[in-house]
């Protein structure tokens, strides 16, 4: 299995096995293209997304597969060998029922779906083993990306599995614990004097170019391929939840990929007969700092027009998102609504969520858990419907944001005496 | 005196433009003038069929089409209308990446 290939040599296919994946399709004019390393659409710019023929899939072949996003390789664009390639293995992670928690908030039942548990700890490892695959087939040696910090360590260590050069674009204001920990996995690490939104734009503008002819940004030419990876929170809630959809989930948007994917991956499962058809709402979850979609849904706008980030939540900090206009219309599908937080009520999510449940969550989780008190206290998401929401990140990324809020409770002398004080 | 500027024009644009990555244009002749929209027409009329990809049939610019007068988003500024004074870089690239 994949966990045991840590020493085998780079695999490069050339066939274009993508298993049920057929071709690419523009979201936006339905242009059709053949599968490759697209991803806008010739006539319109439209983003691109991968178009499948699935055979027959059951539960039994799913609960019958590897701990690992690899059990729905059928419902990926993947060959079936890239189980066996070497890759991190992501997915799989823990699903946890809530109790103090949804006590405290008066709901009924609620679960976090925790992506913290995979192997760079946070949602990110799903994508890149995606896009990991995708890169094999079309024979991208290097694997690159523009990340906010979690996809740089993704990148990073599935590229150091898998004995693959790495080239990784980040802001140069990132939190410490994102940067040094992706420079401690090797391969190139560039901290550009900017944004995220420019260094996106850079890693555009560096595509075409001759220097990244055999280079795979995973999040830019391979992102129809990256993006499907997301699918697979949305299938493990599902299964995880004896294969049936929850009535409401809430998910963090950045790029606003996540949210339309969990969607999708919910549809997928009511079409092929895995689960009951049911209604389901989905909301979104934004730093106040940062929200061009939480303002485009209020304002009733189908066009998100892009923000300068200001926000503690630098994992969500992408001002200009690709995918904000399909996330509102999944939202406004499912009678949905998002949640828009001050850094204050982030940094009071975390705690939270640590306090309740022991889950120490990034920023990023932070601003779901604020936005679901923000929903309820709205009376937008109802208590009493089964509820879930994402923590895609490890807290430990993000120690800066609380670092200030939070410590010991004294610091004593080696003394039973001083224990006493302390703790009367 | 010129009022050339430069484009930087991505990949899936490059059919128009023979191969080129990167072209010149003076737009001061054009009815734009010396902004992004006279950038469009002078782009158009080099390299025609290129104007009809970046912008949609109401003339205005697509959804998933970002473009960079120097290192601003016309978004955030005047948007077509935004002024490209001689010697500016323009980059025109697909807004699909992210997160």
């Amino acid at each position: 299995m994949s966990l045991d290939n840590v020493s085998a040599p780079v695999v490069v296919v050339d066939d274009l096995d993508f298993g049920p994946a057929t071709g690419l399709v523009c979201r936006e004019c339905g242009a059709h293209y053949s599968l490759g390393a697209a991803y806008a659409c010739m006539e319109c710019f439209g983003p691109l997304e991968v178009t499948y023929q699935y055979g027959d899939v059951t539960r039994e072949q799913i609960e019958a597969g590897p701990t690992s996003i690899w059990r729905y390789s059928a419902l990926l664009p993947v060959s079936p060998h890239a189980v066996d390639e070497p890759n991190l293995a992501p997915g799989w992670t823990r699903i946890v029922h809530a109790h103090n928690l949804a006590q405290e908030l008066g709901m009924t039942s609620l679960w976090i779906k925790d992506d913290s548990g995979n192997p760079t700890h946070s949602f990110k490892d799903r994508v890149v083993a995606v896009a990991q695959s995708a890169a094999r087939r079309l024979g991208l040696t290097t694997l690159s990306c523009a990340s906010t910090g979690n996809l740089a360590h993704a990148v990073a260590a599935a590229a150091a599995r898998a004995g693959q050069e790495s080239v990784v674009i980040i802001p140069d204001d990132l939190e410490d614990g994102k940067t040094v920990t992706t420079a401690t996995y090797g391969g190139k690490l560039l901290a550009v004097r900017g944004n995220y939104d420019e260094v996106n734009r850079l890693c555009s503008e560096l595509i075409g170019d001759p220097l990244t002819n055999d280079w795979g940004f995973v999040n830019v030419n391979l992102r129809p391929y990256y993006a499907e990876g997301s699918k697979t929170v949305g299938y493990e809630i599902a299964e995880q939840l004896g294969w049936r959809l929850p009535d409401q989930v809430v998910i963090p948007i950045a790029s606003g990929a996540l949210l339309v994917k969990v969607d999708k991956a919910f549809r997928e499962l009511i079409e092929l007969g895995l689960v009951e058809d049911k209604p389901y709402k989905i909301f979104g979850a934004q730093a106040t700092g940062c929200s061009p979609v939480y303002q485009a849904f209020e304002a009733g706008h189908d066009v998100v027009r892009p923000v300068k980030p200001d926000t503690i939540a630098k994992s969500l900090a992408i001002g200009n998102p690709a995918d904000g206009p399909y996330a509102i219309d999944v939202v406004r599908r499912t009678s949905g609504a998002i949640g828009s937080v001050s850094d204050e009520e982030v940094v009071g999510g975390i705690r939270k969520l640590a306090r309740t449940e022991g889950i120490f969550a990034e920023t990023a989780g932070g601003v779901v858990l604020a936005s679901l008190e923000q929903l309820l206290a709205s009376g937008k998401l109802d208590p009493k419907a089964e509820t879930v929401i994402l923590n895609t990140g490890e807290g430990l990324k993000t120690l800066d944001a609380v670092i200030n809020h939070v410590g010991p409770t004294a610091t004593i002398q080696p003394k039973v005496s001083d224990v006493r004080e302390a703790l009367a | 005196m010129s009022a050339e500027v430069t484009v930087r024009v991505p990949t899936i644009l490059r059919t128009y433009t023979g191969g080129e990555a990167e072209v010149t244009v003076d737009p001061s002749s054009t009815s734009g003038g010396e902004t992004l929209a006279g950038v469009l027409e002078a782009l158009e009329a080099n390299h025609p069929g290129i104007k009809a990809r970046i912008l949609d049939d109401s003339g205005a610019l697509r959804r998933f089409v970002n473009v960079y007068v120097g290192d601003e988003d016309v978004r955030f500024a005047e948007g077509l209308a935004t002024p490209t004074p001689a010697g500016t870089q323009i980059s025109v690239i697909p807004a699909v990446a992210g997160g």
